[in-house]
C-alpha cells in the first residue's frame, strides 16, 4: 500500500466524517464547524492531487473568508437561539431515501464505467503557469468574474443597509 | 483498489454531493441550507480537479475550480445579506416561514 493510498483513504474518511457531521448536527454552529473540517480535508486532497495553489486558495478564501461570512450570518440571525427548528420525520425519511438511492446509483455507475487506473503523467503545475493561463486563455472569464465580484460587493452592502425612517 | 485513480475521487465527491443534497432538503435554518450548497459546490470542485489531474492533463480543471471558489464566496455574501433582511422582516430564520409574496 503506497503512501498516496494511505493518505487518500485517511483524508476520505475525515471528509466523509465531517460531511456526515454536517448532516447529523442539529445545532447550526456545529454544522459550521463541520463545514470547516470538510473544507480543510478537501484542501488537503487538492494538495494530494498536486494542485498546491488551489489547495492554498481553498484554505484562504473558503475556510478563511466564506466560512467567516457564514458564521457572521449565524450570529446575526440567531437571537432566538434556544428555539430548535423541528423537521418532520416523514421529510427526513423521504430525503434519506432519495439521497441514498442517488448515492447508490452514482456509485454503481462510477464503478462500472471505471476506466483503467492511469497514473498521472502530467507535470506539477506551478503558480506561474496558472497566472499565465488566467491572463491569456481565460482572460475574458477572469475579467467577467472581477466585475461580478464588484457587483456582489455593492449589492451586499446595499441589501443590508438600515431601513430609512 | 490500492492504486488511487479517478474513480476514487469521483466516488468521494458523490458522497459529499449526497450529504450536501440531504442537508439542503432537510434543514429548516436558511444558513443550514447555504452550508449544504457549499458542500455540493465542494464536491463539484473535487470532480473538476480530479478530471484535470487524471484525464486532461492540463490546467483547465484547476482554473474552473478556482472560478467555482470565487463564485461560492460571492454567493455566500449575497445569501447572508438576504438572510439578514429576511430575519429583520420575519424575526425568524426558518426558511419555511417566508410564504407570502408581495409585488
Amino acid at each position: 500500500m503506497t503512501g498516496e493510498a494511505i493518505a487518500f483513504y485517511l483524508l476520505a474518511a475525515v471528509v466523509t466524517a465531517f460531511a456526515l457531521g454536517c448532516v447529523l448536527a442539529s445545532n447550526i454552529v456545529r454544522m459550521a464547524l463541520c463545514l470547516l473540517g470538510t473544507l480543510g480535508g478537501v484542501a488537503l486532497l487538492y494538495f494530494l492531487m498536486a494542485a498546491n495553489f488551489l489547495g492554498a486558495i481553498q484554505l484562504i478564501v473558503y475556510a478563511g473568508g466564506t466560512l467567516i461570512v457564514i458564521v457572521f450570518g449565524v450570529m446575526l440571525t440567531s437571537r432566538a437561539y434556544g428555539t430548535k427548528l423541528r423537521v418532520r420525520p416523514l421529510e427526513m425519511i423521504g430525503a434519506a431515501v432519495v439521497t441514498l438511492a442517488l448515492l447508490a446509483g452514482l456509485t454503481a455507475i462510477l464503478v462500472r464505467t471505471a476506466g483503467p487506473v492511469v497514473s498521472p503523467s502530467t507535470p506539477d503545475f506551478g503558480v506561474a503557469q496558472i497566472g499565465t493561463e488566467l491572463l491569456s486563455t481565460y482572460l475574458v472569464p477572469f475579467e467577467v468574474i472581477s466585475v461580478l465580484l464588484l457587483a456582489v460587493m455593492i449589492g451586499a452592502a446595499y441589501l443590508v443597509q438600515p431601513e430609512k425612517k | 483498489m490500492l492504486t488511487i485513480g479517478l474513480t476514487h475521487y469521483l466516488v468521494l465527491a458523490a458522497v459529499l454531493f449526497c450529504c450536501g443534497l440531504y442537508v439542503m432538503t432537510t434543514k429548516r435554518n436558511a444558513v443550514g441550507i447555504l452550508i449544504g450548497a457549499e458542500l455540493v459546490l465542494n464536491a463539484a470542485c473535487l470532480n473538476l480537479v480530479a478530471f484535470s489531474r487524471y484525464r486532461t492533463g492540463r490546467l483547465d480543471g484547476q482554473i474552473a475550480a478556482l472560478f467555482v471558489i470565487v463564485l461560492a464566496a460571492a454567493e455566500a455574501a449575497i445569501a447572508i445579506a438576504i438572510f439578514v433582511n429576511y430575519y429583520r422582516l420575519l424575526s425568524t430564520i426558518d426558511a419555511d416561514e417566508g410564504r407570502q409574496l408581495r409585488g
